[in-house]
């Protein structure tokens, strides 16, 4: 089984986050980098389903030079092989594209990918990616079970949960359940030794277009100080609730 | 033209349909160009309370009677490029999330997903939307023809002074799936998080999973979802679905009552949005109180039942 994880690399999730004076970016000063956590949890469902079902690992990320200890830690953690589409990432239509022409060059059977994340949020590639390909496509995965060609998986819906089937190769977004938190897998120093060695190959961007345009970014505006209220007093945080803030 | 693609759950309107049929159609209003409502399913009722919300006409496609991704994402994308739309406006749901990528492809247009405004720039559409899990805003600009948004949901609000009598067309489109769905469970009387105008969310500090009664007591009289934070789910004492956060679910409520939880800042990245935060907790020094509106420093079996008690009373 050729498993493909698509992996960000993002501002690690305690990470004050601050922009350039003139707003055109993220401040990286001081901003420690990680695998973006939803990323994290399909790394290990892809090590999880090499374990069941034999295979490879891949992981890929679209990203210049300074994404390579990303790439690197997932070699750690297990993955096989790493590459790097040498670029930066604009919007979800450029890097689906960009990762859909890999995809084509190489064949997988399952490509996993995050539900998004943690920095710009979009949600578009995983999504993108599955229509450029022309393969099925499950949002915010849970669960995936694979048995020959076929693949049963869940989906989170809003306040609920949605089993289907559907035939390999597949695209999934996931998240927290498709493995849960305590599988995570931390690199021991082996794994780190190792890492050296596996392969990381980059590969040069067949230049697609960016259709949403990023022009600004700015910091949302300050709460104002908080109102203290005393236990033995709640019904003035009725009132407030009433009164004040109009929520009740 | 604007299409909006009007979500259903259960054959019923979602309240974050609502929202974006009033967004598409302003926008519509803006551009004087029409808007567009695309309904599925075969006994979705009554579709004319549409007009409400301002929309000029509806398509009805009820051959498609289950939400497939991709079945529902090309007949929008079919109907987007027979009719020259500009905008398709989609609810942040988590069918809105399934849609969103596939329709980015399919029509070769611009998504920007997390719309928290009104488009501030009609050419090129520019509008701001919520970046770094609610703690950046990014403005966004688009590049193509068309432009795919999906909106925050609780965010924009609903606008329904509209008396407008929407014609209503019935279009044939058959389902083109290539998942088949075999079963969907909802929790049942839950309230979906994600489009919850009030949330009562608790922490470790209520030390197990057995103390949680004084907290869904709370939130039935305030008639509000249920959340934890990531602690919580992670040993279990709650699902998954309830956990909000950074890596979870990102709430946008009215009113957001967090009880026993310290206020990592993982954990206010995903409830930041929320229009009122009441803090409740015993530690006087939780960072939590720097991020609320309101706060009480107490013990949360004292004060819980307490305010549960003085709510009910305030009700009658």
């Amino acid at each position: 089984m050729k498993i493909l994880v698509c992996i960000s690399h993002v501002p690690d999730t305690t990470s004050k986050i601050s922009f350039v004076s003139d707003g055109s970016s993220l401040d990286k000063n001081g901003v420690q980098f990680v695998i973006n956590p939803y990323d994290e949890f399909g790394l290990t469902k892809g090590l999880h389903l090499r374990e069941k079902h034999g295979g490879t690992v891949s992981v890929l990320t679209l990203g210049d030079e300074s994404a390579e200890p990303t790439l690197r830690k997932a070699l750690a953690i297990g993955a096989d092989e790493a590459h790097r589409l040498n670029g930066v990432p604009h919007d979800g239509a450029q890097t689906s594209e960009e990762i859909a022409a890999f995809i084509k060059r190489n064949e997988f059977d399952v490509i996993i990918c995050g539900q998004e994340s943690i920095d710009y949020n979009g949600g578009v590639v995983p999504g993108a990616l599955a229509a450029k390909l022309d393969l099925p496509f499950v949002n915010a995965c849970i669960s995936l079970d694979i048995d020959g060609n076929n693949v049963k998986t869940i989906r989170e819906i809003d306040g609920g949960k949605e089993t289907a089937k559907a035939k390999l190769p597949i695209v999934i977004a996931g998240k927290k359940g498709l493995v849960e938190e305590h599988d995570l897998r931390i690199p021991n120093m082996r794994g780190i030794m190792t890492a050296r060695s596996k392969p990381l190959s980059v590969h040069e961007l067949i230049e697609s277009k960016t259709l949403a345009q990023s022009v600004s970014f700015s910091k949302p505006p300050e709460k104002k100080e908080v109102k203290m209220i005393s236990p033995d007093n709640l019904e003035e945080l009725v009132r407030l609730l009433n009164e004040e803030s109009k929520v009740i | 033209m604007v299409i909006i693609y009007a979500e259903t759950w259960e054959n019923e309107f979602k309240k974050t349909t609502f929202e974006a049929i009033s967004y598409g159609s302003k926008c519509a209003q803006e551009m004087g160009v029409e808007s567009i409502a695309v309904v599925f399913g075969n006994s979705v009722n009554p579709i004319g309370e549409l007009g409400k919300y301002g929309v000029n006409k509806v398509i009805h496609v009820q051959e498609i009677d289950e939400f497939e991704p991709y079945s529902i994402a090309l007949a929008l994308s079919d109907i987007t490029k027979e009719l020259n739309g500009k905008l398709l406006v989609l609810n942040g749901t988590a069918n809105g999330k399934s849609l969103i990528g596939i329709l980015s492809s399919l029509i070769n247009a611009a998504a920007i997903s997390n719309v928290t405004s009104f488009p501030i720039n009609h050419k090129p559409l520019t509008v701001m939307r919520s970046a770094f899990s609610s703690k950046g805003i990014e403005q966004v600009s688009s590049n193509s023809d068309c432009t795919i948004l999906s909106l925050v949901p609780n965010a924009l609000g609903i606008i329904s002074n509209g008396d407008s009598n929407p014609s209503v067309v019935l279009k044939k489109i058959d389902s083109n799936h290539k998942t088949s769905i075999l079963q969907s469970e909802k929790e049942s009387g839950e309230i979906p998080l994600p489009e919850a105008e009030r949330v009562v969310s608790a922490g470790r500090g209520l030390k197990g999973p057995e103390n949680w009664n004084i907290i869904t007591d709370l939130a039935k009289v305030l008639n509000a979802g249920t959340a934890c934070s990531k602690p919580v789910s992670d040993i279990g004492w709650r699902p998954h679905s309830e956990h909000v956060g950074q890596t979870g679910i990102q709430i946008n409520p009215e009113l957001y009552i967090a009880i026993g939880i310290s206020g990592a800042i993982q954990h206010l990245a995903g409830v930041s949005r929320s229009k009122t935060i009441v803090v409740i907790n015993n530690d006087p020094e939780a960072p939590f109180f720097k991020a609320a509106d309101y706060g009480i420093v107490g013990d949360a079996f004292d004060v819980v039942p307490r305010l549960t008690e003085t709510l009910k009373s305030f009700k009658k």
